[in-house]
């Protein structure tokens, strides 16, 4: 087998599962500030409870994550040495800066957060607490940082070196900015803050089902409910900005999100169809007009299609399509599921309605599988460039790997992986079933 | 600055983070080391929560070191990562299966469960320690480089006594760092007990490092030039021994704090007179001459290498003031609660 391949499935299976833990730690750590701030502004009991609770979640979610994404550290070594070797100028400045400014800062003060209850004073927890949070989003920031330079590559120049030709920087801060930084960022976070909150409301629905921790069960719903509003709408007006970019910067994987084949003015939108790549066309349920207007404003504006590429310079249309739509289609049920929810906390009838409250439970599988295929969307629409329109993905795999090894490796991280998300699931099934502890309702003793 | 200023800067700095790994998590792979030796479950426990705060953080400078290995001498990182691979990929198993049987272990009270998980930490710990040695072995005897930069072995080569005492070595030095740690956060009969395992760490670890010293000066004689050349730099061993032969004598007037210093000192300037030797290369091609990679031929180019220094001069202060803090809130003995491990 083709190692370019192997390497390839591998990297998606590592990224695939590493990516389950960083949204709810992300997302996880906005809502613990939230609950801890409330704690310390009211001093209500049940917040430092819901703080404790969610708190050794966290840290059950967080060594996941941790494990998980040491991988992906060394992982452009292993397998991608070419790239590393092209890019790395470039490249591995961000994941320099994500160990620097993230890791260390979320690791240090996480054993605050997990085991300082009595050795800090409430206000320095918090603090801790809020510098976890922040470390999680500025690991998100560099990591979105270094991806996006691979989709939108800018401040660079080829220059030749001891060993051939390499992408070298020509300005740190227009790399960082580069055209899609800001928008994949937001996008990704309100993603995040989706897959945390969710998770929040669901075990809070889950406990009023079960006619337990009532409470506690609300309280978490109402905190978390609110994140997942402002979020799931923030995911529709970032998505729409990311839209805008990748039109002008990306125009082949736009091409391919909508299967947009003739470049012409009024380019139809397609709510659900399925790409006929031998006919090139889209059947399906189309609003027309509406991606020309929605990128330009108008449906005079002009969108690139496909036969503005070349056939190698494509990517896999119907696969691009495929995880781009059920992307949209998820992010636009959680607009109705937690707004709907929303106003019915609201107005009290939730919590009492049976259904809801499954809806609400079964709402933590959505963001999980928007941000999966969503970002699958982004990264097999950028092919078969690694680095878009600079470098192939074929170009950059390591020159010494043999298929054995990377079948082996292939092997060992899918076989360990399943084992984890079981272990994983069995550990948080058993936490949520343990509930809340009564213990946790006592203030720690002041320390000074 | 220019010249080439910045690559030894940075061979210096990509020098401390793994310095800094091998300190910090030296420790704690040590305690995973010894974790079987400790018979009761609550000893085990005090164990896992002797490094349960820190051992996270201590982590990140391993993968801070790569990352900054891949901004500042990417094609080291390229060639390393890549000619080591089945190495490497083992050892990220390792770590994976520590920092989940170190989380995880506690959780259920089943004895089958914890025997498991415990025969996982112990296991995971010694392995990733030797294989963190083993890729040293390699690394300081050289290894084939073609002309593009990338290792050109096979992995049985990777094998041979060098790197496999080299491999030997690291886990004794781990072990013993680790034994002095735990008799620092441990009281009552199981110090007493650490205590005693104190001596036959320090044996152990003078024993190989007396081999690997001999190796090096019998078959690396190229290690060894830097200090003939320069002899003046002969302290930095001369440290190195003062520093080793220091923990026993700590150990025996009653400065445990003391001896912990020294031994993290002797890591330090081990890595020192390592880092003397093999610079200003990081790999040593053998073979071909002039294939070897340099700080200098293998490095990103300038303008990387002054703004990663201006992050690194930014954020590496803030990350050692709140690190001393976090471990000055967590000193003392261990004490089992509710939110233990």
């Amino acid at each position: 087998m083709d190692i370019v391949l192997l390497s390839r499935l591998q990297f998606a299976i590592t990224i695939g599962f590493h990516y389950l833990y960083p949204p709810l730690s992300i997302g996880l750590g906005l809502i613990l500030v939230l609950m801890e701030g409330l704690y310390l502004k009211t001093r209500n009991p049940l917040y430092l409870q819901m703080t404790r609770f969610w708190v050794r979640i966290f840290g059950l979610v967080f060594a996941f994550g941790v494990g998980t994404g040491i991988v992906m550290e060394f992982e452009f070594g292993t397998n991608w040495a070419r790239y590393s070797r092209y890019v790395g100028d470039i490249f591995g400045g961000p994941l320099a800066a994500e160990g620097i400014f993230a890791f260390f800062l979320e690791s240090g003060f996480l054993a605050i957060l997990l085991f300082g209850w009595d050795k800090v004073g409430p206000r320095m927890h918090f603090f801790s607490t809020l510098m976890v949070a922040l470390g999680a989003h500025f690991s998100a920031v560099w990591i979105i940082v270094a991806n996006s330079w691979m989709q939108t590559p800018t401040a660079y120049r080829i220059v030749e070196t001891a060993n051939g030709q390499r992408a070298e920087i020509t300005s740190f801060w227009d790399a960082v900015l580069n055209p899609s930084t800001i928008d994949r960022l937001t996008h990704t976070i309100m993603g995040c803050w989706q897959a945390g909150a969710l998770f929040v409301v669901s075990v809070g629905a889950f406990y009023l089902l079960r006619d337990k921790h009532h409470d506690f069960g609300k309280a978490s719903i109402r905190i978390a409910l609110a994140v997942a509003m402002v979020a799931s709408l923030g995911q529709l007006l970032t998505g729409h900005g990311s839209a805008v970019t990748i039109a002008r910067h990306q125009p082949a994987k736009l091409a391919a999100f909508e299967g947009i084949y003739q470049t012409g003015a009024d380019a139809d939108m397609t709510v659900l169809g399925w790409v006929d790549e031998e006919a090139q066309t889209v059947h399906g349920i189309r609003v027309p007009g509406m991606l020309s207007y929605l990128v330009g404003g108008s449906r005079e504006t002009v969108i690139k299609g496909l036969d503005d590429f070349p056939a190698d310079e494509r990517p896999p249309v119907q696969t691009t399509f495929q995880l781009y739509h059920l992307m949209v289609a998820i992010g636009m049920t959680l607009i109705a599921i937690t707004w709907g929810g929303g106003l019915l906390a609201w107005r009290g009838v939730l919590f009492r309605s049976r259904p809801l409250l499954w809806v609400m439970v079964l709402s933590v599988l959505l963001p999980q599988i928007a941000n999966q295929v969503g970002w699958a969307a982004s990264e097999i629409g950028r092919q078969p460039w690694i680095v878009y329109g600079l470098m192939r993905t074929r170009d950059a795999v390591s020159e010494v790997l043999s298929p054995g090894q990377v079948i082996f490796s292939l092997i060992l991280f899918t076989v360990i992986y399943l084992a984890l998300f079981v272990v994983f699931f069995v550990l948080l099934d058993h936490k949520i079933r343990k509930g809340p502890l009564d213990e946790d309702l006592a203030a720690p003793p002041e320390v000074t | 600055m220019d010249g080439g200023h910045l690559n030894v800067i940075w061979y210096l700095l990509v020098g401390v983070l793994f310095t800094g790994y091998a300190i910090l998590d030296g420790f704690d792979l040590g305690v995973g080391g010894l974790h079987l030796l400790a018979r009761k479950d609550h000893d085990r426990r005090v164990f896992l929560n002797a490094i349960g705060p820190v051992w996270d953080g201590n982590q990140v400078w391993l993968v801070t070191g790569g990352g900054a290995l891949f901004a500042a001498f990417p094609e080291v990182y390229a060639t390393a990562f890549s000619g080591f691979y089945t190495g490497f990929i083992l050892l990220l198993f390792m770590l994976i299966f520590r920092g989940v049987s170190i989380h995880v272990r506690s959780l259920r009270a089943g004895k089958l469960w914890r025997q498991a998980w415990d025969g996982a930490f112990w296991g995971s710990s010694v392995l990733a320690s030797f294989i963190i040695g083993v890729v040293m072995g390699n690394i300081a005897w050289g290894v084939p480089i073609a002309e593009d930069f990338s290792y050109r072995g096979s992995l049985l080569a990777q094998l041979h006594p060098y790197p496999l005492l080299m491999g030997g070595a690291v886990v004794a030095l781990f072990l013993m760092h680790g034994a002095i740690y735990l008799v620092l956060k441990t009281d009552g009969d199981l110090n007493t007990q650490v205590r005693r395992w104190v001596r036959p760490t320090i044996v152990g670890f003078v024993v190989m490092y007396g081999l690997i010293t001999a190796a090096t000066l019998l078959f690396v004689p190229r290690l060894v030039n830097p200090f003939w050349v320069h002899p003046w730099l002969v302290v930095v061993p001369v440290a190195n021994i003062l520093a080793i032969a220091n923990i026993p004598r700590e150990m025996h007037k009653g400065r445990e704090m003391a001896a912990f210093l020294s031994s993290a000192a002797a890591i330090a300037l081990l890595l020192g007179v390592l880092g003397i030797g093999m610079f200003p290369e990081m790999i040593h091609g053998n073979g071909t001459p002039g294939t070897s990679l340099t700080a200098f031929n293998a490095a990103s180019s300038q303008q990387t290498l002054a703004t990663m220094l201006a992050l690194a001069g930014v954020g590496m202060p803030l990350v050692l003031g709140y690190t001393f803090n976090i471990y000055r809130v967590f000193r003392g003995k261990v004490k089992i609660d509710s939110m233990s491990y």
